[in-house]
């Protein structure tokens, strides 16, 4: 006979222990609020740095670690998700408030207490009588073919989606969703598309991926603005560019594997943006590339004169057709990598690619030269890379390599990940929350409202995505789509658990 | 000299700094003073590889957090309480500084790694990156984006050499850095070598899992890690504070990738590999810096990172390690 | 003996050494074509380095592996083939591949060796029949035109992969998982993990198969399922075993040839009878004072 398993514990039977991990939770973050959040160091008018003192920055550090280990420790005796995800709304929205604002307003702080306290309410409410139930981690999960019919339904709404923003916002309304969320986005997924290719299918830790994407949109700046090359050729040889520097990155790494191949990766990608921002002869340095020409409707330039687009059309002038021309520009570029790297996945080269990812030994005794297979994968996901960097400098219309940082390779690389590695739909949907969701940072006004005109939630942007890293690890590590579709089958389509997927060398 | 003979026609344009082995005798005193910080960062590195296998990308920025942690103390200390002695106001800061940085490591450790052991193996490593952009973030959101100056201290020069085209110089602070280096480096090998402690954390690097059935707490142990890193990281931070004279919140990257260049120069895992690292990572920066181009010095860094892990990933005293099959 | 007068594999004079420790000294045996042939000796007597210098993952140190994939490794070609520096060539006597000059992919795409491992290594997170169609990259490669003509969707490919799939359903079948197909192979129990990597390296088509001890872990049921099935590999698919075993049971029945080692040099070279009665094998191979003991065990599947 089987036990049952053990039934959690009341809050009353652990109440000690909760009070006891509540002190030392205040202890520590005591100890990590002094001195650098209880002091503050500001250079006066002569350079010398004065003192101020934050003993209530201080004070509600610790009482917001104190109630987060409480109210963990009473979530780990329910174990419910729903809590977990209300108490830590509480939480968040408490130190956003409290934190941020550096003011204690009585009645947030109320409404957070009585939040944290109807979620923990609720929890036992619901929770009960609810056994502890293990997770089940290996099953294989049938999938229904509705991920199709999805597809096309995103793409529909995405192919809409311009139009109807224009409809709903009118031409200057519109701007803003179609440019920064909309193309802002799809560069995004066309990155984390590219990118997956080198690390969710073979397996490969590429944290230089931004360099493929300097070198795409760099080869644009220059060609166009030197030789007077369109849009329409560059963007072919910027991929073919980026594919060459993947190779040739790609061969010294090829026998490096784990963290080293990602030390390797990121060092060739900071030595690019070093020598764009040093090379002041070829890129101009750190001022960058000035006027590099504009897109065209395939040598219609979308200008006010008679030639212009408008006027061939019959429309009237607006800046808003650019920008929705570059809509859809974005758009099939990053279908085609997407219906790319789906067919490659069913060809002999994609099935290489997961298999070096799951054991590149069994990988070579069958045959398979590893060599080739990772520097294609490194040549095919540059090459993506390459694409969306020239789309980058025809959107932008100069480039600097200020946009090319480590930074830019850990928001693909964080895309990538919270998606679910190899995962196409993954990696849409890990952009548009990530992308998206800064963007939405700059739409909280009422925010402004609560703390005065002096906050700006952008500021802490990179704050919250650094954070939001972390927890996303402990949270999901396998990320939004952690299991694996098979590429081919007999009888049924069966999703591989994340457990048993290899996460290859590096 | 020979430096120009060699080299001569290809760093022309830096001749009328290259005067001779009086000017590169003062280059190599400059390289070991800043040698020495990237060394003691390196051990961080290079211990936590050896124990969990891992790059704690954040190592850089808990050295950044360190270093305000030492400037704000100090200003605490010098301002507040008026102590006006200042190798008193060193002493207590360093120990300070030490005692919160590795608060924080230790936070940083409990929150964010811990929960990820066992898990898939990127995971730690993301993690890491996420902990130390928000390192930078949080510090730039605590205590502005603006460098922060110190006064100079222990600025007093003495004067190696005199009379010839160049004076070598030798600054107290350069003294202080390399004398506590020496210090603390022989402290921390003591622990190392010869106490309960640091064989529990040499068992735990050959074999966690033995080291575990064996009745060593493992957890303990790698927050004890963590803990010796981070305290070193201080020691580099407030040191990195009196060379430099300010600090900034970005300040953590660079330096943390050229001490992990160290660490794994000097043979990842090992400890007095770090150091002979560092200080190689020192001398090379300020040689460079100094003979050919201060503009790619840190191309240099990342380069030399690039070549030792394609052509010898082992390093100078790592053990090399053979595939299995 | 085969091994003998129709040799497809010939291992003269082979050493390996890691750092100052001497892995194989001077090993030289031959293999016959169609022949089950076992590699047996204690732990650590370097069996398993023999197969990875065959194989091609590690690189002698010293010694020439000739292997014929067609016709025979006669030696007055191996050393003519020697001479010449090149890794292959159409001899008179066969199709002679000097394999420790090769390249360990090469040697599984090339020359037809083909292997599994010790501790099996399959494609975890891939359905089972995406292993057997990994197996047969190489084939398929060349019919999606090296990826171009596959990506663009012209060419054989989508034939030949539904031809693959075929091959993939046979091996299938013949070792008992066709209703699996679809399943993670990460996910079946051990036996079947083991029949399946055999399934996988067949996909191959190997013309030798190296098993790096196939009846490890398994029970007494699907050990003799397993001797069925290399019997019916070498009867039927004309293809040669090269196996490390340490169950005597399964090397006392099915193979044709046995090699014995021992601290890395060969101690005896014969028929399974010969080396069951060989009183050094007992002696050294089994390092006990006991006789009658020795005598049970390595006479353990008469």
């Amino acid at each position: 006979m089987t036990a049952a398993p053990p039934r959690p514990q009341t809050l009353g039977e652990k109440l000690p222990q909760a009070l006891r991990e509540t002190i030392i939770a205040a202890l520590i973050a005591a100890g990590l609020a002094f001195p650098i959040i209880a002091l503050g160091a500001e250079p006066d008018i002569n350079n010398q740095l004065a003192l101020q003192t934050r003993w209530s920055w201080v004070f509600t550090t610790i009482l917001l670690a104190a109630g987060a280990r409480f109210l963990a420790f009473t979530l780990e005796t329910m174990r419910s998700r729903f809590v977990a995800a209300a108490g830590l709304l509480c939480a968040a929205f408490g130190l956003g408030t409290w934190y941020f604002a550096g003011v204690a307003d009585p009645l947030l702080i109320g409404g957070t207490i009585v939040a944290g306290a109807a979620a923990i309410a609720l929890g036992y409410f619901i929770d009960g009588d609810a056994d502890v139930a293990p997770k089940k981690r290996t099953t294989v999960s049938a999938q229904d073919d509705t991920s199709t019919a999805l597809a096309f339904i995103g793409i529909g709404v995405l192919v809409a989606f311009p139009l109807v923003m224009l409809f709903a916002f009118g031409e200057a309304g519109s701007l803003k969703w179609i440019n920064n969320y909309g193309v802002q986005i799809l560069i995004f997924v066309m990155l984390g598309w590219g990118l997956n290719i080198v690390i969710g299918l073979a397996g490969l830790l590429d944290l230089g991926y931004v360099a493929f994407y300097a070198v795409g949109a760099y080869t644009y700046a220059l060609l166009a603005t030197h030789f007077q090359l369109s849009f329409w050729i560059c963007l072919p040889l910027a991929g073919i560019m980026a594919a060459f520097w993947g190779v040739l990155l790609g061969f010294p790494v090829l026998r490096l594997r784990g963290d080293y191949l990602a030390i390797v990766t990121l060092a060739f990608g900071e030595i690019i943006h070093l020598v764009l921002l040093n090379w002041v002869e070829l890129t101009n340095g750190e001022a960058g590339i000035l006027s590099i020409p504009r897109i065209t409707f395939f040598g219609i330039p979308f200008t006010a004169e008679e030639n212009g687009f408008a006027a061939t059309f019959w429309l009237e002038f607006s800046p808003i057709h650019r920008t929705i021309f570059l809509f859809y520009l974005i758009l099939a570029l990053a279908l085609v990598t997407n219906f790319a790297t789906l067919r490659l996945r069913r060809l002999p080269i994609g099935r290489a690619w997961e298999a070096l990812r799951e054991d590149e030994i069994a990988c070579r005794s069958l045959g398979i030269n590893t060599t080739n297979t990772k520097l294609t994968a490194f040549a095919l996901g540059a090459m993506f890379g390459g694409f969306a960097g020239s789309f980058f400098a025809v959107r932008q219309g100069f480039v600097n390599p200020n946009s090319f940082t480590f930074m830019e390779s850990v928001w693909i690389l964080a895309i990538v990940v919270l998606g679910g590695m190899g995962s196409q739909i993954g990696v849409a949907l890990a952009a548009i929350v990530m992308v998206g969701g800064t963007e939405l940072l700059r739409e909280l006004d009422f925010l402004k409202q609560l703390f005065g005109p002096e906050f700006n939630p952008v500021q802490y942007r990179m704050l919250i995505f650094g954070l939001a890293m972390v927890l996303m690890m402990i949270w999901r590590p396998r990320g939004f789509i952690a299991t694996r579709t098979p590429s081919i089958f007999l009888k049924k389509r069966k999703a591989v658990a994340a457990d048993l997927v290899g996460e290859g060398h590096g | 000299m020979i430096f120009d003979a060699l080299f001569g026609a290809r760093f022309l344009f830096k001749q009328e700094r290259a005067l001779g082995m009086e000017f590169f005798a003062q280059q190599m005193i400059n390289g070991i003073t800043l040698g020495s910080i990237y060394g003691l960062i390196a051990i961080g590195y290079t211990m936590v590889f050896g124990i969990i296998g891992m790059v704690n990308f954040a190592h850089g920025d808990v050295f950044m957090v360190s270093a305000f942690i030492a400037l704000l103390l100090f200003l605490a200390l010098t301002s507040v309480i008026g102590i006006t002695w200042l190798v008193l106001a060193f002493i207590i800061v360093l120990l300070l500084a030490m005692f919160f940085t590795s608060v924080w490591s230790w936070t940083i450790e409990r929150l964010a790694y811990r929960p990820l052991r066992g898990s898939f193996r990127l995971a730690p490593m993301i993690s890491a990156i996420g902990m130390s952009i928000f390192l930078a973030n949080f510090v730039q959101a605590v205590q502005g984006p603006r460098n922060k100056p110190i006064p100079p201290m222990f600025n007093e020069t003495i004067a190696v050499t005199s009379g010839g085209a160049f004076d070598v110089t030798l600054a107290w602070k350069q003294i202080v850095i390399i004398a506590v280096t020496i210090i603390l480096l022989t402290v921390f090998w003591y622990i190392v070598q010869k106490t309960p402690l640091g064989r529990a954390q040499r068992a735990c690097e050959q074999d966690r899992k033995m080291a575990a059935l064996l009745g060593i707490d493992v957890n303990r142990t790698i927050s004890i890690t963590f803990i010796m890193g981070a305290a070193l990281a201080a020691v580099a931070g407030t040191l990195y504070l009196i060379q430099f004279g300010n600090v900034n919140f970005a300040d953590g990257f660079i330096p943390g990738v050229k001490a992990f260049t160290a660490a794994v120069l000097g043979g990842i895992g090992s400890i007095p590999g770090a150091v002979i690292g560092g200080l190689l990572i020192g001398m090379i920066e300020v040689l460079w810096s100094a003979y050919v181009s201060s503009d790619y010095k840190n191309v240099a860094a990342f380069a030399i990172l690039i070549v030792v892990l394609i052509f010898m990933p082992q390093g100078l005293l790592g053990k090399p390690e053979i595939e299995k099959v | 003996m085969r091994w003998e007068s129709q040799p497809l594999l010939h291992v003269e004079h082979l050493t390996m050494r890691f750092g100052g420790i001497l892995a194989i000294d001077d090993l030289s045996f031959a293999a016959g074509r169609g022949d089950i042939t076992a590699l047996i000796g204690p732990n650590g007597a370097g069996k398993t380095t023999v197969f990875n210098c065959i194989t091609g993952f590690y690189k002698p140190t010293e010694g020439r592996i000739a292997f014929a994939r067609k016709g025979l490794a006669s030696s007055a070609d191996v050393a003519a083939l020697t001479t010449t520096g090149k890794r292959h060539a159409h001899m008179p006597s066969g199709d002679i591949y000097l394999l420790e000059r090769m390249p360990d992919f090469e040697i599984s795409a090339k020359a037809g060796v083909a292997r599994t491992f010790q501790n099996i290594r399959l494609f975890q997170g891939m359905t089972v029949l995406e292993n057997l169609i990994v197996a047969q990259h190489n084939p398929l490669m060349q019919a999606s035109g090296w990826t171009v003509l596959g990506l663009l969707g012209i060419g054989p490919y989508n034939k030949r992969e539904r031809e693959a799939v075929d091959k993939a359903k046979f091996w299938l079948d013949k070792i008992n998982l066709l209703d699996r197909a679809d399943d993670a192979a990460g996910e079946l129990p051990y036996g079947d993990q083991r029949r399946l990597e055999i399934a996988r390296a067949m996909c191959t088509d190997p013309v030798l198969l190296c098993l790096d001890e196939p009846a490890a872990g398994l029970n007494p049921r699907e050990s003799a399922d397993l001797n069925q099935l290399l019997r019916n590999l070498r009867d039927e698919h004309n293809t040669s075993v090269l196996l490390i075993e340490h169950d005597m049971s399964v090397v006392m029945q099915i193979s044709d040839h046995v090699v014995v080692l021992d601290y890395g040099t060969k101690i005896a070279d014969g028929t399974p009878e010969a080396i069951r009665n060989d009183p050094k094998v007992i002696a050294a191979y089994l390092g006990v004072a006991d006789e009658e003991e020795a005598q049970a065990i390595v006479g353990g599947g008469a």
